[in-house]
């Protein structure tokens, strides 16, 4: 590691932001005004008067009356050009900030103003300060003593000089007439007191840390230089713009329509945490609670984007779409998302699932998509990246806002939604009560014991709904995000993955065998049935609990393959393993999902069935230790899901571990 | 001489020639202005924000911080090398980041709220992750030749930094190496913004230009112009269709990105401090921006007005944050103390 913008300053330290010293010169300029600006005053020392001094009170004052402010904000401004070093104090000249009583100060002269861009040199510093030394023995200050023994060491080959001119400038102020030998030690003085702060104060000069251009400087006029900005203002030209009233129009409407929800301007429902240091609000607001608050149904009614954010907005939006069969569009957005947003090394993997869930010939979750979309996408698709089904993405995207957005929201569903949330009383918290919050903050729950805690819930769900054999244990789900998009049960585990926080909940997600299956097997489509409250989490039907449920999907498989249906990736076996929810353990899960502790799934090379793993990317953070993660990949790569559909790609990828 | 002297003229004289063109699109599509549009919209009136909390902890300059998604802890990073994690609600620290490299400039949160990123004079981005026992480096990002000025988080595999080498970058946190660099820039990259989609960014440099990115492609998509000095800050506007920028010239500017022009000027005369850092509030009527004049001002963003001011730092006002549930805003100082704001 180097630092490669060390700076050995010696005192180069303060190289100021021209824009605004120029500022504050032009307000000097105004305020030097014979006429116009601040009255001055003569200062009466012992036997000379000085002219030229002004108050305080009465800068406070112009400045307030310049700029139309009060007098706190001028009072500020005051302090910053006495911090800048345009005007020093008389008195307490070592504070630099106005006081808004009768105190002295002056106009600084030009030639001690920072614009001039004279670096402030340790050596001016070095002869001013021996100057005073010889004037007076013993009236350096503590700091500048041990400034100037330092000096004295970092310059001792020039001491000879810096001594010789300060007897130099030492004699010739002798020489002036006292009110301006006066007046230029206190400019002086002044000017060091900014340039050279003493310690414990805050200097107006500091700027942080050096940049590297010069912002002083001149930019360089090359040939390249105008190449690349014609190029580029070029291809602007070209770029579509939209009437400014339209997009202005948009961005004041968004300001009014989020209006009351900003915390800022509208009050918050019950309280706001800050305020009173009671959590209600956060509690009731959680990513995943059973019945949302009326806000954030509300906000739901904003935009599809919204409604597409949120987890619980999403669920709902889920089972609208299937009721409508065509939640495949929402599946694929999701599957999408994933890609976009996953691990880089289930990349190809994810890529070919999508691929053969939802865009190839007769695949079981086929996506409706102009044939322009498909050829690019699929061509795309032979060195999938994580953009790849960009532009996919975006016509379903598209497809859903303009048609099922717009139903959903007027949907009776939605509106019982909408009926059922909660809107929360306002909070009226006695002064005793407030304290009483107060002292009973407490620190909020850690995620790990967040997470758990939803998976048993979703547990408790699972248990008490009736088990649908289209939802598998999620030991038995490939990849859980590709669950999410080959219609089984989206495993718990995926929401495990916290980067990945909008991935989704269990998906009741109707696929066309599911569909065939519904007539077979309506009894254990009862679950399905309560779309009514449509509120927060519907829960993963699975894991299924034992042998019960396997032997009733062995009986439908057996009748599915009687009618003939083709069998798809979709069908996973059923591990002997399946193990029920972790989340029963009281032990607190580690950040990576559990699954990886368990034994490896039973491969069983059933015509039915594709070879599940746990995928690697689970394990995104490398926390647990390095071994563990490279195991767990080194299993995936033997396993990769069963091929009944060829991809077009497949001849290039030959290192597949099925290929 | 006299022939690269024709060449640069004749150059000089078509870029000219192009610029106008630009212009004249842009004031094609200029049919409206942000006070004609906002001048329906009722006003804000005077935003008073008393102080919350103080958060003391570290012990010199804060330079950065960042809020994480869950709207309650809170990363800040000093010049005393320590990044901490604070949760705002008790006020208390929840991980102190020893760091290798004192000069720390920027510091970021994951949105999964697993990963912390620092950088600053070192020219390397270190990724840590908090949530082990104590935490543990999980990354340096060692490319940039200039000092790292911002850095945010895709997701917790990907991380785009900004860097006083004038270029932007993508990294691959598995691999930790670059994928994708953003050039164009001709001044140090000081800041950078995620817009809400994660498709875009924007950047401020101090050229005096912000730039829109396309992380996708790695393209630069729009610039805009109009600053006279650094720009210190930047952030979106949270339908993500117009960008905030804060300068050294002491003013900001609203840019819209659809009309790919500057909309409105948030200046006085009055303010004669560089804005160091600017945050919105969830609507995006409220701008804070923090200047050099120890203060934090607050505009509104429709009408360009002043409508208060958070003061009470001692020292520059160096980063200023709101959480993502809007319910507050935090400012960071030189004085080494981070202030909670509503």
């Amino acid at each position: 590691m180097t630092i490669r913008n060390a700076i050995r300053d010696h005192g180069q330290r303060y190289r100021p932001r021209m824009v605004c010293l120029k500022k504050a010169e032009k307000v000097l300029l105004e305020m030097q005004d014979p006429r116009t600006g601040v009255k001055s005053q003569p200062q009466r020392l012992v036997i000379t008067t000085i002219p030229h001094a002004i108050t305080g009170e009465d800068i406070i004052a112009w400045l307030a009356d310049r700029f139309q402010v009060d007098p706190q904000e001028a009072r500020s401004f005051g302090s910053m050009l006495v911090a800048l070093g345009y005007i020093y104090p008389l008195q307490d000249h070592k504070r630099l900030v106005i006081k808004p009583d009768a105190s002295l100060y002056r106009f600084q002269t030009p030639y001690f103003w920072p614009t001039q861009q004279w670096p402030v040199e340790d050596t001016d510093y070095a002869i001013y300060l021996a100057k005073r030394n010889i004037r007076k023995k013993g009236i350096l200050e503590l700091h500048e003593q041990e400034q100037y023994n330092r000096l004295h060491k970092w310059m001792n080959h020039k001491w000879d000089f810096i001594v010789m001119q300060a007897k130099e400038q030492y004699r010739a102020a002798k020489e002036r007439k006292k009110p301006d030998r006066v007046v230029f030690e206190c400019q002086e003085r002044a000017y060091w007191v900014v340039h050279r702060p003493p310690p414990g104060t805050v200097s107006g000069m500091d700027y942080g840390l050096e940049r590297r251009i010069d912002p002083n400087a001149d930019e360089t006029k090359t040939p390249d230089f105008y190449e690349r900005i014609m190029i580029f203002t070029q291809q602007s030209i070209m770029r579509p713009r939209v009437k400014s009233s339209v997009s202005i129009g948009a961005l004041v409407k968004y300001c009014t329509t989020y209006n009351s929800h900003d915390p800022f301007l509208s009050k918050c429902l019950p309280s706001n945490p800050w305020l009173t240091d009671d959590v209600t609000l956060w509690s009731l607001n959680r990513l995943y609670v059973d019945v949302p608050t009326k806000m954030r149904v509300e906000r739901w009614t904003f935009s599809f984007g919204e409604l597409l954010s949120d987890p619980i907005g999403r669920d709902g939006f889920r089972l609208f779409l299937k009721k409508e069969f065509s939640s495949e569009n929402l599946a694929f957005w999701e599957s999408c998302e994933d890609l976009k947003w996953g691990a880089a090394a289930t990349m190809k993997e994810k890529a070919q699932q999508i691929y053969k869930t939802f865009l190839a010939r007769g695949a079981p979750r086929w996506i409706n998509i102009d044939g322009k979309t498909m050829e690019i996408t699929v061509s795309g698709l032979r060195h999938p990246h994580r953009y790849v089904l960009d532009a996919a993405q975006t016509h379903i995207y598209m497809l859903m806002k303009k048609d099922k957005y717009g139903r959903y929201i007027k949907s009776p569903v939605f509106k019982d939604t909408m009926k059922k949330a909660i809107a929360p009383e306002e909070h009226k918290f006695t002064d005793a009560q407030l304290e009483q919050n107060a002292r009973n903050r407490r620190p909020s729950l850690s995620p790990i014991i967040l997470r758990q805690q939803e998976e048993e819930q979703r547990a408790k769900m699972a248990a008490s709904a009736p088990v649908d054999i289209t939802q598998l244990c999620r030991f038995t789900t490939p990849v859980p995000h590709l669950a999410v998009y080959s219609g089984i049960t989206d495993s718990p585990s995926a929401t495990a993955s916290p980067s990945l926080p909008f991935l989704a909940h269990t998906p009741a997600c109707p696929s066309p065998i599911s569909v065939a299956l519904d007539s077979n097997s309506a009894s254990e489509r009862r679950g399905e049935a309560s779309e009514g409250g449509a509120e927060g989490n519907h829960e993963a039907r699975g894991p299924a609990r034992g042998s019960v449920s396997k032997s009733r999907v062995a009986l439908s498989l057996r009748r599915l393959l009687k009618r003939g249906c083709t069998p798809s990736t979709m069908f996973a076996s059923l591990s002997p393993k399946c193990h029920s929810a972790a989340g029963t353990s009281s032990r607190i899960q580690p950040i990576s999902p559990d699954e990886p502790s368990q034994a490896p799934p039973r491969r069983i090379g059933n015509f039915f069935q594709i070879k599940v793993d746990i995928p690697p990317e689970c394990r995104i953070y490398p926390i647990e230790s390095e071994d563990e993660d490279e195991e767990s990949r080194a299993a995936s790569r033997g396993g990769v899901g069963a091929k009944e559909i060829i991809c077009p790609w497949e001849s290039l990828t030959p290192h597949n571990g099925t290929g | 001489m006299a022939a690269e002297k024709a060449e640069m003229d004749a150059l000089k004289k078509e870029c000219d020639g192009l610029r106008a063109q630009i212009e004249a699109a842009r004031k094609a599509v200029n049919d409206n202005t942000m006070s004609g549009a906002a001048g329906g919209v009722a006003s804000v009136g005077r935003v008073q924000l008393k102080l919350r909390k103080t958060l003391k902890g570290h012990l010199a300059k804060i330079y950065a911080m960042h809020w994480s998604a869950d709207s309650r802890q809170m990363v800040s990073a000093s010049q005393d090398g320590k990044l901490l994690v604070w949760d705002c609600f008790t006020g208390n620290k929840l991980v102190a980041v020893p760091l290798k490299s004192a000069w720390v400039m920027s510091v970021a949160f994951a949105p999964s709220g697993n990963l912390v990123a620092s950088g600053g004079l070192d020219n390397i981005c270190t990724v840590y992750n908090i949530k082990a026992a104590s935490p543990k480096t999980l990354r340096e990002l060692d490319a940039h030749t200039g000092y790292l000025s911002c850095c945010r988080f895709l997701s917790d595999s990907e991380i785009i930094t900004a860097s006083g080498d004038t270029t932007c970058c993508l990294w691959d946190l598995e691999t930790g190496k670059q994928k994708i660099m953003f050039t164009n820039h001709i001044g140090d990259c000081m800041s950078l913004a995620l817009s809400p989609d994660m498709n875009t960014f924007i950047s401020g440099a101090c050229d005096s230009l912000a730039k829109l990115w396309d992380v996708r492609d790695g393209a630069c998509k729009q610039t805009f112009s109009g600053h006279t000095s650094d720009i210190n800050a930047i952030a979106f506007f949270p339908s993500g269709n117009a960008v905030i920028t804060g300068s050294d010239d002491c003013s900001c500017k609203m840019y819209d990105l659809r009309s790919d022009q500057e909309v409105i000027g948030y200046q006085d005369t009055s303010l004669n401090a560089g804005v160091t850092s600017l945050a919105l509030s969830s609507s995006g009527r409220l701008i804070f921006a923090g200047y050099d004049d120890f203060n934090c001002h607050i505009w509104d963003s429709l009408k360009g007005e002043k409508v208060g001011v958070l003061s009470g730092h001692d020292n520059r006002v160096s980063c200023t944050g709101v959480p993502d549930d809007g319910m507050g805003v935090c400012t960071g100082s030189w004085d080494s103390f981070l202030k909670l704001w509503n």
